[in-house]
């Protein structure tokens, strides 16, 4: 026998569970797609180029500045593909393209790449685009059109190829025409907090009303994150954690005035709270990793939406209390490191 | 009713938090009874094959040894001496491969091919009698180190230091590491040398309770050695704990046999404790009442590279290309593995000789778990180690902080010397991070330090 034989050298582990960075990625992207396809069939046309035209800004900038910066390209860990999907969802079906690019644009360069790409970020890249789309379209970012129109698989909203640096057009005119019965232009948030109108959470359940195009269906969201808990390609704590804090705050205040504030299921079930929850707060990167801190990191995101909405000027809060809940995550898990094997931490015995 | 559900319960608790559950990959060997390889032509005995001081040889180039003679004698105390694997002539000392990579100081002996091979060595003896500190002594001349992997000389175990009391000795059957099926043979075909060497241990050190720890996915051995111990003098107990990587590491047996935690930086002793692996008390229990040496072991020589996995018991010093070719290698191996795939070493050179500590040879064909072409994402801070880790450590921050070569930091702040390499961390990660090779390179780094550090304080106070 040959004694000369040139084995492969490496430390141990020499064997490995098997999931991959672009394997939890791309099961992302999958459940995000049935809320995609939620969004298309209510909205149309133009929630379909919307999602198109934010998924290939986010992937060509992902992939320029890895060129501009001599990387490979990272484009293949699918990262870029869910940071433009999530914010096409957050964004209002009727949201001008050129806008929506922007938003793209500043997604990838601002919330990623300048913290140095994918698992640096100190914030979810989607939020970052949309809260700079917020500061600076706050009109085009509010117009909502109801769901449902006539011919929405045939012609786009006009609102959504207004031309750059233009405003754009009113789509007043247009959703008056195009509704159909029990649809309304306004969300139901906006509804409830400026003309006290309460939509019914059934509707709110099922995704029948206006709001930002991927938010709208509650059932549709939990059962795309349930795929996710199931593959354990996601923290349940962290939805969890978010939507009991804002349930129990939520029914707090309307414990203490049922006439001016909402009921906690119409809390939970309106705005982006749902998609913020299960596909937003649970971004791996910008959430805690101790047990202790993402229920903490959680509980916190619920609470600061419950604040915002009933006693900020916004009709939603969601946006703004994840991206808090991200900054305060690494201090999160600072103070939650977990007790290691065989050292006392505080429980010194007698 | 009550009572089981009680029972249950009880049982619920008898493990640890965290760790993870590789592919078992037993069922190739698990049935294989111990069978004896053949006598290699030559073999390389390395003078350092456990952990401490290395031995010193006792015997000359040219000299004729028969089986089971001392070849080399301890260097101190946590040291143990050498006895010849093979009847035949020392036919050169020095430099010769080790399963490290490194070449170390060896002693090579030529078997002599038409030797019987029998142990002419050796002289039975009444060991009843012995003191705690005689059966100490009389441990270290068998040369017997920790049968498990670590190979730590296992009379320094037994010798429990003053002012330690010893109430629990643990008998560790777990064999958690994938593919090995060492430690299930040998419960299931020698559970009698257990219970002898049982009593030994016991005594040395002076414990009035025995409990065993086996994994669940061994019921036979389970029963087997419930069996043994029905005659033993003393109180014991047998447990089987939930399949669970690590749960053969001392530090996971007393939290999940006796509710313990081993302090930070301590020994099992410091809580009343002394954990043997069965191998190792088998031998224990064959070898003291003969007065022979360590000689041979146990070896599970598997994976998709060989024809005829099976349990080998070959002479220590036996060349890995013997042991394969024994085995039925393919030749198409490209990662050979000494000891089990979560901590073994990843051999270079099949003249690489089988030393003490190791358990088994696992020849992988093509990478396990696309291991090698693996890409290295950045860490996306997904918290799979940090559930993983059954120290309780994260990971994820000390991976950060080892890129950064923020060394004393890990240390410090991070508990990172209480990381014992078992390598559930890198076994999960997403990312594909080495972590625990980062944690060997930062443990080395502050050993350096430190002793730069040592050496510049003590030239300092010469000056």
């Amino acid at each position: 026998m040959a004694h000369e034989q040139s084995f492969l050298l490496r430390t141990s582990p020499h064997i490995h569970a098997g999931t991959a960075v672009p394997v939890i990625m791309r099961n992302v992207v999958y459940a995000l797609l049935p809320v995609c396809a939620f969004s298309v069939y209510v909205f149309g046309l133009s929630a379909l180029v919307l999602m198109l035209c934010t998924t290939v800004v986010c992937v060509l900038t992902e992939h320029v500045i890895c060129l501009s910066s001599k990387k490979p390209s990272s484009v293949s860990d699918w990262s870029a593909v869910i940071t433009g999907l999530l914010l096409a969802l957050t964004l209002p079906p009727g949201f001008p393209l050129w806008m929506a690019c922007v938003g793209s644009l500043f997604s990838i360069v601002v919330g990623k790449a300048i913290f140095g790409g994918l698992g640096f970020n100190l914030f979810n890249p989607a939020l970052v685009g949309r809260a700079f789309l917020q500061a600076a379209f706050p009109v085009a970012i509010t117009t909502w059109t109801p769901g449902c129109a006539l011919h929405r698989f045939i012609e786009f909203i006009p609102s959504t190829l207004a031309w750059p640096l233009m405003s754009p057009p009113s789509v007043v005119e247009w959703s008056k025409q195009a509704v159909v019965d029990g649809f309304s232009g306004a969300t139901p948030l906006a509804l409830q907090k400026f003309d006290h109108v309460t939509t019914e959470v059934p509707k709110l359940f099922f995704g029948m009303t206006a709001g930002s195009s991927g938010e709208t269906c509650a059932i549709l969201i939990l059962l795309c994150g349930a795929y996710l808990v199931v593959r354990k390609f996601m923290n349940w704590r962290i939805p969890a954690a978010m939507l009991l804090s804002a349930f129990i705050f939520s029914a707090l205040f309307y414990w203490a005035d049922p006439a001016k504030y909402p009921s906690p299921l119409f809390t939970l079930f309106s705005g982006g709270l749902m998609l913020g929850a299960v596909f937003m707060a649970s971004d791996m990167v910008a959430s805690p990793v101790t047990p202790l801190g993402v229920w903490i990191y959680g509980a916190l995101m619920g609470f600061f939406t419950v604040i915002i909405r009933l006693k900020g000027g916004l009709p939603e809060g969601v946006m703004y209390a994840i991206l808090l809940g991200n900054a305060l995550s690494p201090h999160i898990d600072n103070l939650t490191q977990p007790r290691v094997y065989g050292t006392s931490r505080k429980r010194v015995k007698p | 009713m009550k009572k089981v559900a009680v029972n249950l319960l009880k049982k619920e608790k008898r493990t640890f938090a965290h760790g993870v559950h590789p592919p078992e990959c037993k069922e190739a060997t698990a049935g294989r009874p111990i069978r004896r390889l053949a006598f290699p032509p030559q073999v390389i005995v390395p003078l350092q094959q456990h952990t401490g001081v290395p031995a010193v040889p006792v015997v000359r180039e040219g000299q004729e040894v028969v089986r089971g003679e001392p070849i080399a004698k301890a260097g101190g105390f946590v040291s143990v001496p050498m006895h010849a694997p093979v009847t035949g002539v020392v036919h050169y000392i020095g430099l010769g491969p080790s399963p490290t990579g490194a070449m170390t100081p060896s002693i090579f002996i030529k078997a002599y091919p038409g030797a019987t091979q029998e142990i002419l060595y050796g002289a039975p003896r009444e060991i009843d009698r012995m003191t705690p500190e005689e059966l100490v002594l009389a441990v270290q001349d068998t040369g017997m180190v920790g049968l498990g992997g670590a190979a730590f000389p296992t009379h320094v175990k037994l010798a429990v230091p003053k002012g330690k009391q010893v109430d629990t000795l643990i008998i560790n059957g777990c064999e958690c590491e994938p593919y090995l099926t060492t430690d299930h043979r040998v419960m299931i075909e020698r559970a009698e040398d257990i219970l002898a060497g049982v009593v030994v241990a016991a005594r040395a050190v002076g414990a009035q309770r025995v409990i065993a720890g086996v994994e669940d996915n061994k019921p036979d051995a389970v029963e087997a050695l419930k069996s043994a111990l029905t005659r033993c003098p003393l109180q014991t107990e047998v447990i089987p704990l939930p399949t669970k990587y690590p749960q053969g590491a001392e530090k996971m047996l007393t939290k999940a046999l006796l509710g313990r935690e081993v302090p930070s930086g301590g020994l099992p002793v410091d809580i009343g404790t002394v954990i043997m692996n069965v191998a190792t008390l088998a031998q224990i229990g064959d070898l003291l009442p003969k007065h022979q040496g360590l000689i041979e072991r146990v070896v599970t020589i598997t994976g998709p590279g060989v024809l005829k996995p099976g349990n080998y018991l070959m002479p220590l010093g036996t060349p890995l290309w013997f042991a394969l070719e024994y085995a039925g290698f393919t030749g198409k191996a490209n990662q050979v593995v000494f000891g089990g795939p979560m901590m073994g070493m990843a051999i270079s050179s099949l003249a690489t000789p089988i030393t003490k500590g190791v358990t088994g040879i696992v020849a992988f064909t093509e990478p396990v778990g696309d291991g090698a072409e693996r890409p290295v994402y950045p860490c996306i801070k997904c918290g799979s180690c940090v559930d993983a880790c059954p120290i309780h450590l994260n990971p994820s921050r000390l991976g950060l902080l080892a890129r950064k070569g923020q060394y004393q930091a890990m240390e410090e702040e991070f508990h990172l010397n209480d990381c014992f390499e078992c390598g559930c961390c890198s076994f999960v990660c997403p990312s594909g991070i080495p972590l625990v090779h980062y944690f060997r390179v930062a443990k080395t780094a502050n050993r350096q330090r430190r002793a730069r550090e040592k050496a510049a304080a003590s030239s300092g106070g010469n000056s």
